[in-house]
């Protein structure tokens, strides 16, 4: 401020002192002191003389006057106690409570939550800290006691309300921010909550620590603390900085060389705070918190932000409805809530019928089952919905949940109907797979590692160790999606049979002997070279679509390795099968729809005998597997080692080849036009 | 259009050599000195060939115009810009020359020896005189710079650089240089340095450092490690704001003097940017004002614009490269097919092969005889040679040397070859800079200096008299460098290195007209066969055709100039090195630079801007319907590179010399192994 002239100026009478910030009451433009904690004068712009003017003599010690708008000015005593000023004024000698015993109030702040005024202070006693909070219409205090931080305490606070959540940032002597969340839909009347904190920032600027005297919130991500900044060696010098609290840096820093009273105040994107003997003001504007932005590569570009996907807030409104009203956080339920109500009105317009997808289906909680998927049916079969596909996650979900409710019940049919007509992934109804999982309905874990492309990789070893311990019999009577193996493991199996045929008729003394020498040790011997399918066409149709699915190695390795030896075994002895299958064609690939590739068959191979390495090493029937595989990759090793020198001798002809046509001398025939 | 046999040859086994040394002038290592010229688009205007005894380590203006070189002879040379040779030569008396630098009002020379000593000549008109020595130390003097108000001397030399005062000539410092590296046994050898005027020594040395040194306190300032081998030459620019560096490893790198924050008025020298424009070491860097020049001994001369000097994108603007010299080192006798290659101290005759086949485009044909090396001339003593000549006949070969002219017959009966040598030449006034026989190989025309052309008549059997000395009526100080004589055998037109072009009439050996000045130098000039119009090239890539008889340039000379030359063709950044004609084509011009072979045909429209100028593929792929609209006069062909001569052999068959740049990289000396990754 250049120009500082004062527009008022009242003062009171020698020996009183005014005991808590003056305020302007925005409806009737008065002005509100109190002097000597218990004498209230209230003034207008007109008024000279402030002992002339209205003069109330109140019971209790006043600690601060809060005004806001629409709210009317709110007194709150130092007793905790709070009253508004027009119930005070009424009588002003009215007994105060006293709420907070011996407790001392360290800072106060006063919101409008909607209608209401909503008053928040904290107290200490003995170290302790606490957070009261006051709705004043509906004279409800809840206290809570904030969580105990070793060896700092809270200097400075402040507070912002959004969504009916109250946001309480504490600065505390270890130079850190520490943010409080605090719902004020507290209905239950328990005693005492203790509020825990999460640091949200250091105020440390390349390794000084900004001792922070004071500080506000500017927006969600950004504050503004003054404090000084202390260089070893240095003389500490006084900042204005400005943080964004999402990226935690630093965002501007301005020195403030003549002290300050280490107050702060922010008021209509503007920061206010003494600067040596002048009030300074200082603009500020928040741009939107982006990473460019936090590390400075901001290009200011003024287009605002059209998006034009699919409206996820939709979703979370309708699952919250239906199944997830419970599990959702507080603070996430009511802030998606906010979002929505624009959202939903959209929504509305578009689509006439009254009745969302989740009332629906809330209506149809307790109808009997026939009707019930009947209704499903209906729903799903509908011409496309706006966000159809968040429908049917709903939907099944709202399946699952009544399976889970009655034990006996599994659409079976449905669901695999479902599964295989809609494009669903694992996130739009992750307890499908479990329940799956859980009835070991194999075939529908089938199509849902053939179709989902986000399972996690704990289902997927879920799957793969239900595959693997099912037994050969079982899988012979269910319907299973054979087309990934009918193209090379059938033969096979026919041969196998047709082999032991042979063995039996005794045609060829060679191979009896070699047939009598495995029969007489493990038939899995007989297995062993990679030859011979190890499992079943339904199991390997399985194992397939376990080898198809995608996932990352780091997070499936710790599942793997819990895989029982037995079944490791079968695995690898299935992998290996599938390798020398593969090798068997020039193209290394094998035949058929969504058979695996070799890589991924490399890869699980690799996966596996990772995970089971030291077991691998111990039981006596791999051995042999091991050592078969081992011959087998050393052959393909040579092999490609003798390609690569073959192909290196090709590319040296090519080169010579191409140097050719780069001889000294040569006629040529050149057509210019 | 029509097709052309394309005889394409690679055996020409020329090996450039790499430059050494400063600013516009360049010596390379077999001790050759080119001359730049910036102003007219970096054209090698003048070439000063080398000699076997006269290696050139350093060279440096001073008093106005003069050049000076020295080398491991022991010599200071003064080199004839005009005369294009040398003018005198003063012996160093301290052995070996390694380093010289002249003070900046170029009124002094300072030499660096092998026997350790400072050596200060006055240069005076018409040569230098020693004027005395500076304190003398034991070890080599490499590199050597004046303070620019010339007090004092730095001189870098093994493990060591010291600072002398000029006036009383003692050492005021000497500062060890690998004080700062105490394990290593090594010696750093200072390749360059330089004094700034606020009292900074910047050195590189043998250990990759450039390091920047207080040399009244004898501190160091800062050490920037720029590569793990030689830092071997360093360039400051004449705002002392920026320097650049060259490596062995054929990098080059700037540093800058930049604020340490904005608006500081600290500053701090700063690595800004690196180039790898060469594959083996950097000899020699320049610093321009507007670009970081560079010389290899990849035979490379590299002109790196500095971008942010640049005011706008254009011809200044783009990365230049030179491998090949500006000049014609290959003849041609059309008639017999033979092709004469010149060499620094041989020459190669070779007989062109032939085919019966005919083909498409792009079809090699079948060779029924292949190309046969008839004779190989090596020039005596250790001077180099200037200038070359086959005459269309092939039976006579001249070639000259700073100080002898030799004249040679060929013969040829059935497989044999002989040569022989004319005895008695007339004495004339050498070096010649270049020769041309008349078409009817009865005459030859010898450039000479001062702007006169002799001409000796060919007497068979192997004689020859001098006829006449062309003069320009007014004299010039500047020597002639192309010549261009008429089928007719006419006239004659002369190029001298003031750019004038003089034009004589042979019939009464007159002078006939001299062509408009232009001011640009003149790459490449041929006198049509039919017409007698002069088509003149010039380094900034116009085109003229001027009428001899009319003295004037031609209406379509004119039309060019009214309508503009394309703006691709304009940012060519290789002149015009030889023009021919087609004489069953009269509308067809031949020219080539080093990376297109272009037949112009002045019958068909200019192409505009929006033109493709390259438009020959695009219209091979078009119906002969089509082709119509889109032809215009410039049909460029890029398929050999780098072209070092085309010529016309016959009405439909071309010769192609190429170079191509990996055969004579093969040749060079191996580069510093450089580790990359996956080798």
């Amino acid at each position: 401020v250049t120009d500082q002239k004062p527009l008022g100026c009242w003062s009171v009478k020698h020996g009183q002192i005014i005991t808590c910030p003056v305020v302007c009451n925005f409806e009737t433009h008065e002005y509100i002191a109190v002097h000597d904690d218990k004498v209230l004068r209230i003034w207008k712009n007109t008024d000279i003389n402030l002992d002339k003017v209205f003069k109330a003599t109140l019971s209790a010690d006043v600690y601060r006057i809060h005004s806001l708008p629409y709210g009317g000015p709110t007194v709150l005593f130092k007793g905790g106690g709070v009253r508004t000023l027009d119930v005070l004024l009424e009588a002003p000698q009215q007994e105060i409570e006293n709420v907070i015993s011996d407790e001392v109030i360290k800072w106060s702040e006063a919101f409008m939550d909607g209608e209401q005024p909503v008053l928040i202070f904290a107290t200490e006693k003995d170290g302790d800290f606490f957070v009261y909070i006051q709705k004043l219409k509906m004279s409800s205090l809840h206290k809570y006691k904030l969580e105990q931080q070793e060896l700092s305490k809270p200097l400075s606070f402040t507070a912002y309300i959004k969504n009916q959540i109250i946001t309480l940032l504490c600065l505390y002597s270890n130079d850190s921010v520490y943010k409080v969340l605090i719902p004020l839909q507290q209905n239950s009347e328990e005693e005492e909550h203790i509020l825990s904190k999460s640091q949200l920032l250091k105020l440390s600027i390349s390794g000084n620590i900004l001792k922070g005297t004071s500080f506000v919130v500017l927006d969600k991500d950004h504050i503004a603390v003054l404090g000084s900044l202390a260089a070893p060696g240095e003389e500490s010098k006084e900042y204005l900085t400005i943080w964004n609290t999402k990226f935690q840096t630093l965002q501007t820093s301005k020195e403030l060389p003549l002290a300050t009273s280490g107050q702060l105040w922010c008021y209509e994107e503007k920061l206010f705070f003494t600067h040596g003997k002048v009030l300074t003001v200082i603009m500020y504007k928040c741009e939107t918190s982006s990473l460019a932005a936090a590390v400075g590569k901001h290009k200011d570009s003024q287009t605002p932000d059209v998006s034009s996907f699919v409206n996820w807030n939709t979703l979370a409104d309708e699952e919250l409805v239906v199944s997830f009203r419970s599990q959702e956080s507080v603070a996430l339920k009511s802030e998606s809530k906010m979002t929505l109500r624009s959202k939903r009105n959209t929504v509305a317009k578009v689509q006439p019928d009254p009745l969302s997808v989740g009332q629906i289906l809330l209506n149809l909680k307790d109808t009997s089952t026939t009707v019930f998927e009947d209704e499903l049916r209906q729903l799903i079969s509908k011409a496309r919905m706006p966000d159809f596909q968040a429908s049917i996650g709903c939907v099944v979900t709202a399946l699952i949940n009544r399976c889970k409710t009655n034990p006996k019940y599994y659409p079976r049919n449905f669901l695999l109907h479902i599964v295989q007509t809609r494009d669903l992934s694992y996130s739009l109804c992750p307890d499908l797979m479990a329940l799956a999982l859980e009835k070991k309905d194999v075939h529908l874990l089938q199509i849902c590692l053939q179709r989902f492309p986000d399972i996690p990789e704990e289902i997927t070893y879920a799957c793969l160790k239900v595959f693997l311990s099912i037994s050969e019999a079982y899988l012979q009577r269910i319907d299973v999606n054979l087309e990934s193996v009918i193209c090379y493991i059938d033969i096979e199996f026919n041969n196998k049979e047709v082999k032991s045929e042979i063995v039996e008729n005794g045609f060829n003394a060679e191979l009896e002997q070699d047939i009598w020498n495995t029969k007489i040790t493990d038939k899995t011997h007989l297995t062993a070279d990679g030859s011979f399918c190890p499992v079943g066409p339904q199991k390997a149709a399985l194992l397939n679509a376990v080898l198809h699915s995608a996932y990352s190695e780091t997070f499936l390795l710790p599942h793997l390795k819990n895989l029982p030896a037995q079944q490791a075994v079968l695995f690898l002895r299935y992998l290996y099968y599938l390798y020398v299958k593969s090798s068997e064609k020039i193209n290394i690939t094998l035949p058929g729809i969504r058979s695996p590739t070799v890589s991924q068959i490399m890869d699980w191979m690799c996966l596996l005998l990772d995970a089971h390495f030291t077991v691998m090493v111990m039981l006596p029937e791999a051995k042999e597997l091991l050592s078969n595989l081992h011959k087998f990759v050393r052959a393909q090793v040579r092999f490609y080692s003798e390609l690569n020198k073959i192909e290196g001798s090709l590319r040296e002809l090519q080169r010579l080849n191409h140097q050719k046509d780069s001889q000294t001398y040569s006629i040529e025939v050149l057509e210019l036009i | 259009m029509g097709e052309f046999e394309v005889h394409r040859v690679r055996f020409f086994g020329l090996v450039p050599a790499g430059p050494r040394g400063g600013r516009l002038a360049l010596a390379r290592t077999d001790g050759a000195v080119e001359i730049y010229n910036f102003a007219a688009n970096y054209f090698q205007e003048k070439v000063i060939p080398g000699n076997e005894a006269r290696s050139v380590e350093a060279l440096c203006w001073a008093a106005g115009d003069r050049l000076f070189g020295a080398g491991l002879g022991g010599e200071i040379t003064e080199y004839d810009l005009s005369r294009l040779c040398v003018a005198r030569s003063v012996d160093g008396g301290g052995g070996p020359i390694w380093s010289m630098a002249a003070n900046s009002s170029g009124t002094q020379l300072a030499i660096g020896c092998e026997d350790g000593s400072v050596k200060l000549f006055q240069i005076v008109p018409g040569g230098i005189q020693f004027e005395r020595n500076l304190d003398r130390r034991k070890g080599r003097i490499l590199c050597l710079s004046w303070h620019p108000l010339d007090t004092h001397i730095a001189a870098g030399s093994i493990d060591i650089l010291r600072v002398f005062h000029v006036s009383s000539g003692q050492t005021v410092q000497r500062i060890m240089v690998n004080y700062h590296v105490h394990k290593v046994k090594r010696e750093c050898i200072v390749w360059s340095i330089a004094f700034l005027s606020s009292g900074t020594v910047v050195t590189s040395d043998s250990f990759g450092r450039v390091q920047f040194w207080d040399w009244e306190r004898g501190t160091l300032l800062e050490s920037h490690t720029v590569s793990t081998s030689a830092v071997l030459s360093l360039s400051v620019s004449e705002k002392e704001d920026s320097i650049v560096v060259g490596t062995s490893t054929g990098a080059t790198y700037q540093f800058q003097l930049l604020p340490v924050k904005i608006g500081s008025l600290e500053k701090r020298w700063v690595r800004t940017k690196p180039f790898q424009h060469h594959t083996h070491d950097v000899r020699a860097v320049a610093h321009s004002s507007t670009a970081l020049i560079s010389g290899g001994l990849d035979a490379q001369l590299v002109i790196r614009p500095l971008m942010e000097k640049m005011q706008k994108k254009g011809y200044e603007a783009a990365l230049r490269k030179f491998t090949f010299p500006h000049r014609r080192l290959v003849s041609c006798a059309r008639k017999a097919r033979l092709l004469l290659f010149q060499f620094s101290q041989h020459l190669e005759l070779w007989r062109l092969g032939s085919t019966n086949e005919t083909g498409k485009d792009g079809e090699v044909l079948p060779l029924c005889r292949m190309p046969e090396h008839l004779v190989q001339l090596k020039s005596k003593g250790p001077e180099h040679i200037y200038c070359s000549c086959v005459s269309p006949c092939g039976s006579w070969v001249a070639y000259s040397t700073a100080s002898r002219f030799h004249l040679y017959q060929v013969q040829y009966e059935g497989d044999s070859v002989s040569v022989k040598k004319v005895p008695k030449v007339p004495k004339l006034l050498l070096p010649a800079y270049q020769l041309q026989f008349s078409a009817d190989s009865d005459s030859l025309f010898i450039a000479s200096a001062r702007g006169s052309v002799h001409v000796l008549q060919l007497l068979e059997p192997g004689g020859c008299k001098h006829l006449h000395t062309l003069q320009p009526p007014s004299g010039c100080p500047e020597a002639v460098y192309l010549l261009a004589v008429s089928a007719d055998g006419h006239w004659l037109a002369a190029v001298s290195g003031d750019w004038a072009i003089h034009i004589y009439n042979l019939k009464c050996f007159k002078h006939h007209c001299t062509v408009p000045t232009y001011n640009c130098a003149v790459t490449a000039l041929a006198i049509h066969p039919i017409t007698n119009n002069l088509v003149i090239a010039y380094s900034d890539q116009q085109l003229f055709e001027f009428s001899i008889p009319e003295k004037q340039y031609t209406a379509w000379s004119r039309t060019v100039q009214n309508h503009g030359l394309h703006k691709l063709w304009l940012e060519r950044d290789s002149p015009i090195t030889h023009i021919t004609f087609n004489p069953k084509n009269p509308s067809h011009i031949l020219l080539h630079d080093i990376y297109m072979f272009c037949v112009l045909d002045k019958s068909l429209p200019l192409p505009d801007n929006s033109a493709l100028l390259m438009n020959q593929s695009t219209l091979k792929q078009l119906p002969e319907t089509a082709r119509q609209r889109q032809l215009h006069a410039f049909k460029i062909c890029k398929k050999f590179q780098p072209l070092l001569f085309a010529d016309l052999l016959d009405e439909n068959c071309l010769v192609m010399v190429e170079r191509p740049i990996m055969d004579f990289k093969t040749q060079l000396p191996l580069p510093i192994q450089q580790k990359k990754f996956g080798t």
